[in-house]
């Protein structure tokens, strides 16, 4: 996923995880959306355009997300993508089950310090 | 549905995709000039930071496809466009398949039809065929499979079997119709109660014919069938209460069974109730047709056990008349054996479907590897592009799945032209119409027989495809050697030449069934049947009901009148009739004849066939008299006990022909003695495949030996024989009309045929066989031929310069020559070697088929190989010489 050394690949899943939480707030294109993934992680994560348009058309398939014509931010002719309602339901699976990831990766590796 | 919007609404999702990278771009490039950078590079630097913008289109546009069937689309995409370039070999494999699958197809179609499909009858497992075996009943069981029912047994079973849930009866008959149309003749079936019941099939109009109908003094009823409720009524559904004239009787309509409906195989206009009198009955005569709808759970083995204890029963329950022994028939040894209805429909036939459609397969196999061995040679042309394809990093299972697709594409084509060719060899087959096939108008291609051409599509296919895919796989593709190779690489060749050892050796197979087929028509063909000229013999029955003409003696005298009046019409030289011609499947009786002074095992002398003839006869047939003379009319009307015999009957019981003149037989103790004055050649009564059976000839008009009192009797229903060379002519037939209708106007004529007919239809399983055996054995024969021409052609043309080579060092042509022809030779030896053992094993199963030879026939077993020797010859003959005419120079430079 990264061409720089300095990012990390997310794991499978994440990178719909983060797409899915910005549409959440509004419909956007994708190149706004590269940019506020990077903006809103502090340059901690970039979204590759090679991951990214194949995730968005694979979102479509699965209906998470539903795209229309619309204009960019220069008023560009571009395709703006919004989240569904089982896109939503998706997202909050999604969340649960990152949480106890996460709660669990942080327990083991608490007991691996003591 | 998702997946055909997702195919159709993807353009769509491209479109999207192409503007929104575009926009990314144009959007970053804008960023950096603000930053900036000059255009140009603001560009550059947003496309390299996007990357690869095809790759991440491709990858974007897969996830909405399928991978595996587009790239499979691809190839089938560039199946097409090389055949298209290759017309020549396109055409040669879609007409193999389409000929070779459809064969396979039509054929699989008619034993699908005749021999796998369940009778149409609900539950028609259930059904069983009533028959009895009676090993002591002479010729009487033994001409067919087994003895009929009489109606006395009928009787006796259907009211004390604990096995079936209903049985019936039935005789097939013929009756001229009155007050319809014209006075017609037509096909009646004779049924008791409980034969609907036991099909289960409901009418389709009206009601069944019930239990009261059966009733001799109550209301006389009849149902139609749908074809003539059709072509009579015009399916006018008032014909419900209708009264028509049946055999001068009336009868009212109560009911129409349904289109396609059949009285278990045969064909009718009318049901007639059986109306059995009870008062009546005795235990004789036997010429029923059972059939019981068994209970569930019951077996054919247990109905045969519960019906073996009622035999005894029925024997006790009736008699033949005062004075006869009931338990006679102790002697025949009467026991069940009922088998299914379905065996009875079909018969015999199914040794010879079975056998026709293990020699289309034959075909179709020796077809495959033929089209193999143009793909081998296709293959092999391709080879450079192979290889550079392999160099280029294809996987060896993407390029074996590329010739793959290629096969199965051709034969899932052919398959569908075989489709064609099946439908078009069907309607031909039902418009040619067997006789002897059973189920004929059931005969269709169902989804059975589409499945069956869509798996022998892909198998064959996949069959002739694989073997250039082992090869290819088995052999490492080199880039560049292969265009130089001097000769043909040994591997390649032995591949091609096995697949001609085992053409060779089914083309035997089947050119040896095929000329044993020959050899038995031809042997058919040389008995002499007891008749001469048969094509020039006219035939014709006729039916005087007793309603119209009640006494015997009128009956006589107007078949007298009749036979007058033919023999006035021009072109007419000779005219007689008999109760039955021979084969025409119509036995006027069987019963027992005492010849005297002779005595019997067991007491009882064996039955004889019955016959009843009119003077002139013998001769408008062409049987010869043997010795003595014929009947006269004298002889008829004066009642004189006096009888003609065959040939057989004669020697056997007298020894010889002229000993029988004026000796005397009887036919029951209390009986007068009948003198024979005549002794006939034998005739094949039951066609020519079997053998003549001794027979008894009583005159036309006689006294009747089953009453008491001295009463006329004379058979009804007769058959006219006309010896003319304008039998078979229209006008010749319009002219019998009239001479039967001047005498009375209310008799129609039936079966009206020539002789030759008659005696074809007798053969029509040998001709029927002989003539599929005949197509399949060329079409092997030709494609076996094809198969050598093309490999030593094709080895001939890929070692010119190894010729070359040797003829520049000296090698004499004739040598080069013999060299191709002798291994042609060769192949087939190893093919005939093959074919001889498998055809020594198949040919077993033709046995039943066979007449005057055995399988093992040594005229068939030494003419079939030397048959293909030449064959081999010939077909490497001709590239042979090729080989011989190589300019040595040409051929070194060539390269």
């Amino acid at each position: 996923m990264a061409k720089n050394p300095e990012h990390r690949d997310l794991f499978p899943g994440a990178l719909e995880v983060m797409i899915l939480q910005s549409l959440r707030l509004k419909p956007m294109h994708g190149y706004a959306l590269v940019k506020h993934i990077k903006q809103v992680s502090d340059d901690l994560l970039q979204v590759e355009e090679g991951s990214l348009y194949p995730a968005l058309q694979r979102m479509l398939r699965e209906g998470w997300l539903e795209s229309e014509a619309g204009m960019s931010a220069k008023g560009r002719p571009t395709r703006i993508y919004r989240l569904t309602d089982a896109g939503l339901q998706h997202l909050e699976q999604e969340v649960v089950s990152f949480a106890r990831m996460f709660d669990g990766i942080t327990r083991v590796l608490a007991t691996a310090k003591a | 549905m998702r997946a055909l919007n997702q195919l159709f609404g993807r353009h769509r999702r491209y479109d999207d995709l192409s503007v929104s990278i575009q926009e990314h771009i144009d959007e970053r490039t804008e960023e950096l000039m603000d930053e900036g950078l000059p255009r140009k590079e603001a560009e550059q630097k947003a496309r390299r930071e996007f990357g690869n913008v095809a790759l991440i289109q491709q990858r974007s546009r897969e996830v909405w496809q399928w991978p595996a069937i587009e790239s499979i689309l691809a190839d089938l995409k560039l199946t097409f466009r090389r055949l298209g370039k290759s017309p020549g070999f396109a055409v040669t494999v879609f007409l193999t398949l389409a000929i070779g699958i459809g064969a396979n197809t039509a054929v699989f179609s008619v034993v699908n039809s005749v021999l796998l499909k369940p009778l149409p009858y609900p539950d028609s497992d259930r059904l069983a065929a009533l028959w009895l075996n009676a090993p002591g009943a002479g010729g009487l069981a033994n001409f067919s499979s087994g003895l009929q029912l009489s109606p006395s047994m009928y009787l006796t079973f259907s009211e004390h079997n604990k096995s079936f849930q209903s049985m019936g009866i039935w005789a097939p008959s013929t009756a001229s119709v009155t007050g319809v149309a014209q006075p017609e003749q037509v096909q009646t079936e004779m049924i008791s109660d409980g034969m609907l019941q036991t099909l289960e099939v409901p009418p389709v109009l009206g009601r069944w014919l019930s239990a009261a109908d059966q009733d001799p003094r109550g209301a006389q009823r009849a149902m139609l069938s749908y074809g003539y409720w059709q072509r009579r009524f015009g399916g006018d559904r008032a014909v419900i209460g209708r009264i028509i004239q049946v055999d001068a009787q009336s009868r009212e309509i109560v009911g129409v069974m349904p289109r396609g409906f059949r009285l278990v195989d045969r064909e009718f206009d009318l049901l007639i109730p059986l109306a059995l009198d009870r008062a009546h009955l005795k235990l004789a005569p036997f010429g029923y047709e059972g059939i019981a709808r068994l209970k569930p759970g019951i077996s054919l083995s247990q109905a045969d056990a519960d019906v073996a204890r009622l035999i005894p029963v029925w024997m006790d329950s009736w008699s033949n008349g005062p004075g006869t022994n009931p338990h006679y028939y102790k002697v025949w040894r009467i026991t069940p054996n009922f088998h299914s209805l379905k065996q009875q429909v079909i018969g015999n036939v199914s040794s010879v479907l079975w056998v026709v459609m293990a020699t289309v397969g034959l075909v179709m196999l020796i077809a495959c590897t033929n089209i193999a061995n143009l793909l081998l040679v296709r293959a092999e042309s391709r080879h450079q592009e192979l290889s550079i394809r392999a160099a280029l990093g294809a996987g060896r299972g993407r390029i074996a799945r590329e010739l793959l697709v290629e096969s199965s594409t051709l034969g899932l084509t052919g398959g569908v032209l075989a489709i064609g060719v099946a439908y078009a060899g069907l309607r031909l087959l039902v418009a040619i119409g067997p006789a002897n096939l059973p189920r004929l108008n059931e005969i269709a291609i169902d989804a059975r027989s589409l499945g069956f051409t869509l798996l022998l599509s892909l198998f064959s296919g996949l069959f002739f495809g694989s073997i250039p895919v082992l090869k290819y796989l088995r052999t490492s593709i080199a880039l560049g050697g292969s265009s130089r190779t001097a000769s043909a690489d040994r591997p390649r060749q032995r591949f091609r030449n096995a697949l001609v050892v085992a053409q060779v050796a089914m083309a035997l197979v089947l050119l040896v069934s095929a000329l044993l087929m020959i050899r038995t028509f031809a042997a058919l063909r040389s008995v002499d049947p007891g008749f001469s000229d048969a094509a020039h013999l006219q035939t014709m029955r006729i039916w005087i009901p007793d309603l119209l003409v009640p006494e015997p003696l009128v009956v006589t005298r107007m078949q007298n009148s009749i036979a007058d009046n033919i023999a006035t019409i021009p072109g007419v030289t000779s005219v007689g009739f008999a109760g039955a011609v021979p084969m025409d499947n119509n036995d006027p009786n069987w019963d027992q004849i005492r010849v005297e002074g002779k005595t019997y095992d067991g007491g009882e002398p064996p039955l004889r066939l019955y016959n009843y003839i009119s003077p002139g006869y013998f001769h408008a047939m062409g049987t010869r008299f043997v010795a003595g003379r014929d009947f006269t009319w004298a002889d008829i009307y004066g009642l004189r006990p006096r009888v003609i015999v065959s040939e057989g009957f004669a020697r056997e019981s007298w020894g010889s022909a002229s000993a029988a003149i004026g000796k005397r037989v009887q036919q029951f103790s209390d009986k007068p003695m009948q003198e024979v004055i005549g002794v006939v050649e034998d005739t094949r009564q039951h066609g020519v495949d079997e053998k003549a059976p001794a027979t008894v000839y009583w005159p036309a008009m006689l006294n009747d030996p089953y009453t008491r009192q001295p009463t006329i009797d004379a058979p009804r229903f007769v058959t006219f024989a006309i010896r003319s060379t304008r039998a078979g002519t229209e006008s010749f037939v319009n002219q019998l009309q009239q001479a039967v209708w001047s005498v009375n106007g209310n008799l129609p004529l039936a079966s009206v045929r020539t002789m030759q007919e008659i005696y074809g239809q007798s053969l029509a399983r040998t001709s029927f066989t002989l003539a599929m055996l005949a197509i399949a054995g060329g079409m092997a024969l030709a494609l076996s031929i094809i198969g050598i021409y093309g490999v030593i052609s094709y080895a001939v043309s890929q070692r010119t310069r190894e010729i070359g080579i040797r003829l520049a060092l000296g090698a004499q042509r004739s040598k080069l020559s013999w060299m191709f022809v002798r291994s042609a030779l060769l192949m087939t030896g190893a093919g005939v070697a093959l074919g001889v053992c498998a055809a020594t094993a198949l040919t077993q199963l033709m046995r039943s088929l066979l007449f005057g030879i055995g399988p093992l026939d040594p005229v068939t077993f030494v003419t079939v190989p030397l048959v293909l020797a030449l064959a081999a010859l010939f077909a490497s003959y001709l590239p042979a010489r090729r080989a011989a005419a190589v300019d040595p120079v040409e051929a070194l430079r060539s390269e």
